[in-house]
């Protein structure tokens, strides 16, 4: 009577493992399919929607105090861009360095880093969170990306604003972000040249690094050379809006 | 046969509902072997509608979700294997840590440190084999995460995806719970479950289980644990998970004050999700020791069995 018990229980054990199995085979399986990831990415615009319904306007990111920094700030991604024009602009402390700014726009400009620091600027003490699950905070100071978009004149059309960047991967493909007019316009979003007091270090992305306080790290685009405005983000490079969106996450990292 | 009251062995079988009858002499007398066979009285079978559809519906939308919650919630984990009090990672000072060590020999060990406290955990924490059998730097082992391998954007659609499904289901249940009085008529407790909470917990270790009209409503623990999953686990489990999301931070600043910063959010969402791991297995545990195929039944069905004898119920109510 009791043999059979255990006997049954092991069974039971042992049935609930296969299925266990079983079922995490089939998930990796449907992981692997075409359509269901793409269904799941379903949530984004939902998540997307309706964090913007709830936020109001112009909510801000919180700001921190001078004590709240962290001691160290960690270097992620793309630390030393294996770029050799940006190389170059590096070893001359980017004095060839210029941002150009151009497609759908009524004024395309360029703007020297001397430039962009006679621009009105804004210092934020805000917390940067990575996709990873990390947060570090910093002071961040840089030109309002309002103050550039003002002067070029963004035309009707223009839906979303696309940093080109210095940094290519092991592969070649070049890191690129983009951001809709609602981020783009917000006060907090900044071309920072500034980290804790410092000039932007080539590990944080110099000469200028976005800062999108109300998104994920991997939106705030490093080793910005060009921003450009679009109507679509379809053509671009794998056509999803960015670099890590190329390869399976969000455009709207806003969770 | 004394093992009728070993917690391990023989309720498992008296419980089933076929068994029930004999048992109901009298629930404070477990011992109840050998029922004078001289009794001729056959139990009553009676049939009680005991989850609505609406519940029903609830029950196995979250049996479903959970555990994608929970598998790709610990694939996210792994990106960053480490937690933290306050708004910051200060990487010297996690409360919590699944790192790898590398021995001088070429080997690859999981270290767990706790407060300061490491322990070795390889095989299971911190590096742990795949699906090649090799041991692999990873904080969850592969059969506890959702991809199986370390694939941060997979488990980021998941974990969200099925996040939605898990706040709609549960904000339907909570509106049809309010609205049909589900909520103060079945779940909440009463003062007087409350009184009787000693009593429970006693039954519940001795595996005496409620028989009867008494076992087609819930008991006080299970309204408690009930309870407890759906107005502080539930809303906590949701709310941390906001807090972790900077758009939500900036549209609800209080969110970060509520939980002492974001990553204490992390720790937070993080200590509920294994609240909910050991909910689910106290309760598969109860579910299986307390008659299996009628609960599961009711769950499906809304029916629920149960057997009872005339003189029986006089007899409890005497005591």
């Amino acid at each position: 009577m009791i043999k059979k018990r255990i006997d049954r229980r092991r069974f039971m054990i042992r049935a609930a493992q296969a299925a266990g199995f079983l079922l995490l085979a089939g998930c990796d399986k449907l992981s692997q399919s075409e359509w269901f990831p793409r269904l799941l990415g379903s949530a984004e615009g939902l998540t997307r929607g309706v964090q913007r319904i709830v936020t109001p306007r112009k909510a801000m990111a919180r700001e921190y105090d001078e004590a709240d920094r962290s001691a160290v700030f960690p270097t992620n991604g793309n630390i030393d861009p294996k770029n050799p024009d940006y190389q170059v602009l590096a070893k001359n402390n980017f004095t060839g360095w210029k941002l150009t700014i151009s497609g759908l726009v009524e004024r395309p400009a360029e703007f020297s880093l001397s430039e962009l620091r006679l621009l009105p600027s804004r210092t934020q003490i805000t917390r940067h969170d990575c996709v990873e699950g990390w947060s570090a905070i910093a002071k961040w100071k840089g030109v309002p990306l309002s103050e550039i978009l003002n002067r070029v004149r963004p035309l009707p059309a223009a839906r979303y604003v696309v940093f080109h960047c210095a940094d290519p991967d092991e592969i070649g493909r070049n890191y690129y972000e983009s951001i809709d007019f609602d981020d783009a316009n917000h006060p907090q979003t900044i071309l920072a040249y500034e980290i804790n007091d410092q000039v932007l270090p080539i590990a944080h992305g110099a000469p200028i690094r976005l800062r999108l306080e109300r998104q994920l790290g991997y939106k705030m685009a490093k080793y910005v050379m060009r921003i450009e405005l679009v109507d679509s983000i379809d053509s671009i490079a794998g056509g999803n809006g960015g670099y890590w969106e190329d390869q399976g996450y969000e455009w709207y990292a806003g969770i | 046969m004394s093992d009728s009251i070993d917690p391990g062995g023989e309720p498992v079988e008296d419980l089933k509902p076929e068994d029930m009858a004999p048992p109901a002499v009298s629930a404070d007398r477990p011992v109840m072997e050998s029922p004078p066979p001289a009794e001729p009285q056959a139990p009553t079978i009676r049939w009680v509608y005991r989850h609505a559809l609406p519940v029903r519906l609830a029950h196995w939308i979250n049996v479903l979700c959970l555990p994608i919650l929970i598998m790709s919630g610990l694939q996210i984990f792994n990106a960053h294997p480490a937690l933290y009090l306050g708004e910051r990672s200060d990487r010297d000072r996690p409360i919590l840590s699944l790192d790898t060590a590398f021995t001088d020999s070429g080997g690859i060990r999981g270290i767990t440190t706790v407060f300061g406290h490491s322990f070795d955990t390889t095989g299971w924490l911190g590096a742990s084999s795949d699906s090649d059998g090799r041991i692999h730097r990873r904080g969850f082992p592969a059969w506890a995460t959702l991809p199986s391998h370390q694939w941060l954007a997979m488990g980021r659609r998941w974990h969200f995806f099925f996040a939605w499904l898990f706040v709609i289901n549960g904000l339907l249940f909570g509106l049809y719970s309010f609205l049909s009085r589900h909520f103060d008529r079945d779940l909440v407790p009463f003062p007087k479950d409350l009184r009787g909470i000693g009593r429970a917990v006693r039954d519940h270790l001795l595996f005496r289980h409620p028989k009867g009209d008494e076992a087609a409503r819930y008991n006080v623990l299970q309204k408690i644990a009930y309870t407890g999953v759906v107005f502080v686990l539930g809303p906590l489990i949701i709310l941390t998970g906001m807090t972790m999301s900077p758009r939500m931070d900036a549209a609800f600043p209080w969110l970060l004050d509520l939980f002492g910063g974001r990553q204490s959010a992390r720790t937070i969402h993080f200590i509920v999700c294994f609240a909910f791991v050991g909910f689910i297995g106290v309760h598969l545990f109860m579910v299986a020791v307390s008659g299996l195929w009628n609960n599961f039944r009711s769950m499906v069905v809304g029916r629920y069995r149960i057997a009872e004898i005339g003189v029986a119920r006089h007899d409890q109510e005497t005591n």
